[in-house]
């Protein structure tokens, strides 16, 4: 056995670099191809393409914009955490969207009504939002386990409903204060005491959310949490075929609760950044959208932390230096949509056609390696 | 008749899916205006061969001639323009069209969708007296007649060779009579006929020729006027175990697994609720195999999932080593000491896109050396698999390669050897040899057999009774969801417990003894033969596309 060994290890690095090589190969065979598409609309439409690429380069390499690249990217990677680690063991949490705007409302309202020192106050209130994104899932959860009811459909259900539901609760009188003031028509939470002020870290182009950290911190413990306790290889494997996971012993239908109450939670946190950061009230002009925007994310980061982190800056920079098209150039800023739409069409195709022939190329180097092997050990037999 | 050139000629057919070598070495001949049966049991590899044929799927090596000539097929156009042509098992037809209609389907172009396609739909039906109505609804139509539809479909295209899968499989007694007319009457007018079926009754009455696969390869060919319906079943099953009179008993008389009156009712499809499992006890002690005989689908696996915990149950107890575990969930029970070789190795067995320490882990992701608390240990769990690769020599390079890319009977070796690392105290081994080589095969009794010295209890279902009653200690019949007879290994043949599997004997088995004297006999005469597949495994068991690729 030890003479083999040198040979062993040769190939297993090889085999490691070809993952890493077939990993990349897909995002980028998607970006370069939706560039080129994107390229050929503009040029169609008389414009120039490489100035486009330019004004959002441009943007991108000065400071001021690189900070709102980032700030936004915090909040594009918990959205993406969030949909991911549902992604892991097939589960389809659509309703992110539901559940951070959800979360983000009873947030600013808690944080409204009290008024904690910093330490409490900020702890409190993400707390509030993970527990209500948590259980506004878990209704998914529970339907499904208990009735059979696809999470997909229930979570775009719960999407819409959540809007009914903040509706409801966002009146004078209830989440929002009994007389508006009559300054404007807006309808909102009461703007949350300064206690309540996520820091900021300022740089020359401004203050960069201190959110930052907290994303890091979310991508760390995910990745723990999946590859090095027992609760993330069950959820790896009921992903990966549920039968599998259910004869090895894995509670199936907990497991379903579980990820998605976690889900839910860290959904929940979506909305913090902004809420706790800037706006520091829940009104009617609350982001929405950005749970949708986590599932793309998600999908092109191929549900890691790290690749989601690459995805949530990519979209960030899109849409951030999309603002900049019709201001320098007059271009048309929908260019970006065209763009994130084809990305995400064709990284879906590219990562299941990568996958199929990374299976199938590593099933003949393992025959060639075993019949090498077993060729070697004839030769030395017949020396011998 | 034509039997200079042959219709179809198979050389050295070799098909391999992920994981499996479907066919491997198969060596055909058909000649032309011959009915040719190809026999084989389920998952022998027959119908991947006839998807080969067809140009379902292109075999990975060997070639095939038609009529002499030698063809590559990459769609079943392809080989309905040389004159094949398939009836599935399953019929391909539309309910609401007419015959007419259902028959020139695709084929418009031959003869037109008119009077001219129904006048030829009448000459071909008259040739060869399929009775065939061109302007009947399908829907209106018998099984029977919905078979000779298909036929004539085939025939309309042109096809001078008729492959028909398991056609009897469908049909009562009578009309498979009047299908072995038609087909007399098709090879009369020097159509040939590839029949493939299990019945060895019906081959024997209309085959010419008749090939048995086994295993995935063609094991012989036998002449049906000279061959008895026993050597053909013998070739069909084969037999590589020793008699089971040659070893002593480990049986002791403490109680391993005791399962005491389980009964399970399932709804099916229609909502109308169906006993499975009825009234079932049995008892394993300590050292003992007790094999579980039956046709597929009579309650074998919902037997294995309630005791594993992976099934409610209506009523019963299921106590291991003494302690009552009816109430326990899957993972506790694992715990307690069930080892688990699942019949569907895929779907529960393997994580097959994850690396082989992955998969060293599932099922015991609780227990030393895969975590430790709630923390996963990953540098043990390799190092252990690291073990497992070469005691239970599971030929691979490596630890992290996926399991998919395992032929089937090393990734077999791999969950034994993952079982069997857990100190088990029972083991359910259901059809532990299934899609595995035969060099393989040997290996996985031989660990069976040596757990079962160290005091191991095992449940053993097979489909394989040559294994059933080479390893068992003692044979319970399962029909319909009960357990109907019982049977010491060591005094009855195969024959009468296909008999009882059945259902038509109950109660205890005994076989006369010539019978078993007759069986011995034959047992030692497979084992000279089990010789030459053994030998080469080495070459048959690996996934290599190339074996010169590496290089």
């Amino acid at each position: 056995m030890t003479t083999t060994q040198p040979a062993k290890r040769g190939f297993l690095q090889r085999i490691d670099r070809e993952r890493l090589i077939l990993a990349l190969a897909a995002p980028v065979l998607a970006i370069v191809i939706s560039v080129l598409i994107c390229s050929v609309l503009l040029a169609t439409s008389g414009k120039n393409p490489i100035d486009a690429f330019h004004i959002m380069t441009n943007f991108a390499s000065a400071s001021d914009g690189q900070v709102k690249i980032l700030n936004k990217a915090t909040t594009y990677y918990l959205a993406g955490v969030a949909v991911a680690f549902g992604f892991r063991m097939n589960l389809f949490n659509i309703g992110a969207d539901g559940q951070y705007r959800l979360a983000a409302l009873f947030a600013a309202y808690v944080g409204g009504a009290v008024n904690l020192p910093s330490f409490i106050e900020i702890p409190l209130l993400l707390i509030v939002a993970m527990l209500v994104g948590g259980l506004w899932a878990a209704i998914a959860g529970i339907l499904k386990v208990t009735r059979g009811v696809s999470e997909v459909i229930s979570t775009i259900m719960l999407n819409a409903i959540a809007t009914g539901v903040i509706g409801v609760l966002l009146v004078p009188g209830i989440f929002a204060p009994g007389n508006a003031g009559g300054v404007s028509n807006s309808i909102q939470t009461k703007t949350m005491a300064a206690s309540s002020n996520f820091f900021t870290i300022t740089t020359q182009g401004g203050s960069l959310y201190g959110f930052v950290i907290l994303a890091v911190v979310v991508g760390v413990a995910f990745q723990l949490t999946l590859s090095r306790t027992r609760f993330g290889f069950d959820l790896r494997a009921t992903g990966r075929s549920e039968s599998a996971a259910s004869a090895s012993g894995v509670n199936v239908k907990r497991m379903i609760l579980t990820s998605m109450c976690v889900s839910g939670a860290l959904a929940g946190l979506i909305g913090m950044p902004d809420l706790l950061t800037d706006s520091h009230y829940f009104g009617q002009n609350f982001q929405p959208g950005l749970g949708f925007t986590g599932i793309a994310i998600a999908l092109l980061g191929r549900n890691t932390p790290i690749g989601i982190g690459f995805a949530a800056l990519l979209w960030s920079f899109l849409d951030t230096t999309a603002v900049m098209l019709p201001l320098q150039g007059n271009f048309p800023p929908e260019i970006v949509n065209v763009m994130q739409g084809t990305i995400v069409i064709c990284v879906v195709v590219a990562y299941e056609l990568v996958r199929r022939y990374g299976l199938k190329r590593q099933q003949q180097r393992v025959g060639a390696q075993l019949a090498a092997q077993a060729a070697s050990a004839e030769k030395k037999e017949v020396a011998a | 008749m034509g039997t200079a050139t042959a219709a179809v000629e198979l050389r050295g057919i070799t098909k391999r899916f992920p994981g499996v070598v479907a066919n491997h070495d198969i060596d055909i001949t058909v000649r032309s205006g011959t009915v040719h049966a190809l026999m084989g049991e389920n998952g022998a590899g027959k119908s991947t061969l006839m998807k080969i044929l067809y140009g379902m799927q292109r075999p990975d090596e060997g070639t095939i001639a038609v009529n002499g000539e030698q063809v590559e097929f990459n769609t079943p156009g392809d080989a309905i323009a040389r004159g094949i042509g398939m009836v599935h098992q399953h019929f391909m037809l539309a309910d609401n069209f007419t015959v007419l209609e259902n028959v020139v389907l695709g084929g418009e172009s031959l003869y037109g969708i008119g009077a001219k396609a129904k006048a030829k739909i009448k000459e071909i039906s008259d040739q060869y007296g399929l009775n065939v109505r061109p302007d009947a609804l399908v829907e209106d139509l018998g099984v029977a007649e919905r078979q000779r539809v298909e036929i004539l479909k085939v025939l309309y295209r042109g096809a001078r060779i008729l492959i028909l899968d398991e056609p009897t499989a469908v049909l009562v007694p009578q009309e498979v009579d009047a299908l072995f007319g038609n087909l007399r009457e098709l090879k009369s007018e020097g159509v040939t006929v590839i029949f493939i079926s299990h019945k060895l009754h019906e081959v024997l009455s209309v085959a010419d020729a008749i090939t048995v696969i086994r295993r995935g390869t063609t094991v012989g060919d036998a002449d049906p006027k000279q061959v008895t319906a026993r050597e053909l079943a013998e070739l069909m099953v084969g037999s590589e175990l020793p008699s089971p009179q040659s070893r002593e008993s480990t049986v002791t008389d403490v109680e391993m697994l005791k399962v005491d009156s389980l009964r399970i009712a399932k709804a099916d499809a229609e909502g109308i609720e169906r006993v499975v499992l009825d009234d079932i006890s049995l008892t394993i002690h300590k050292g003992e195999i007790l094999g579980i005989a039956g046709v597929e689908g009579n309650g074998q696996a919902e037997l294995v999932e309630a005791i594993m915990g992976m099934l409610a149950l209506d009523a019963g107890t299921v106590t291991l080593d003494g302690t009552d575990v009816t109430r326990e969930l899957t993972r506790a029970r694992r715990e307690a000491g069930i080892g688990y070789i699942p019949e569907d190795r895929h779907r529960h067995g393997l994580l097959l896109e994850a690396p082989l320490w992955e998969n060293r882990i599932l099922g015991h992701v609780t227990e030393a050396p895969n975590s430790k608390g709630f923390r996963l240990d990953p540098a043990a769990a390799r190092q252990d698999t690291q073990r497992i690769v070469q005691e239970y020599d599971v030929r691979t390079p490596g630890i992290e390669v996926t399991a998919a890319s395992l032929s089937g009977g090393n990734q077999q070796k791999l969950i034994i050897g993952r079982e069997m690392s857990h100190q088990p105290k029972l083991l359910i081994a259901a059809h532990p040899t299934r899609g595995v080589d035969v060099g393989a095969q040997a290996q996985i009794w031989e660990q069976i057999r040596s757990a079962q010295r160290e005091g191991l209890a095992v449940l053993l279902i097979s489909a394989d009774l040559d294994e059933l009653i080479g390893l068992s200690d003692a044979i319970r019949v399962i029909y319909r969801g009960k357990l109907v007879a019982d049977a010491d290994p060591a005094t009855v043949t195969a024959e009468d417990l296909g008999t009882a599997m059945t259902g038509a004997a109950r109660g205890h088995i005994e076989s006369d003894e010539s019978a078993l004297a007759e069986a011995a006999v034959i047992a030692d005469q497979d084992l000279g033969r089990s010789d030459t597949p053994l030998g080469d495994t080495d070459t048959t068991d690996t996934p290599a596309d190339d074996a010169q690729a590496g290089e």
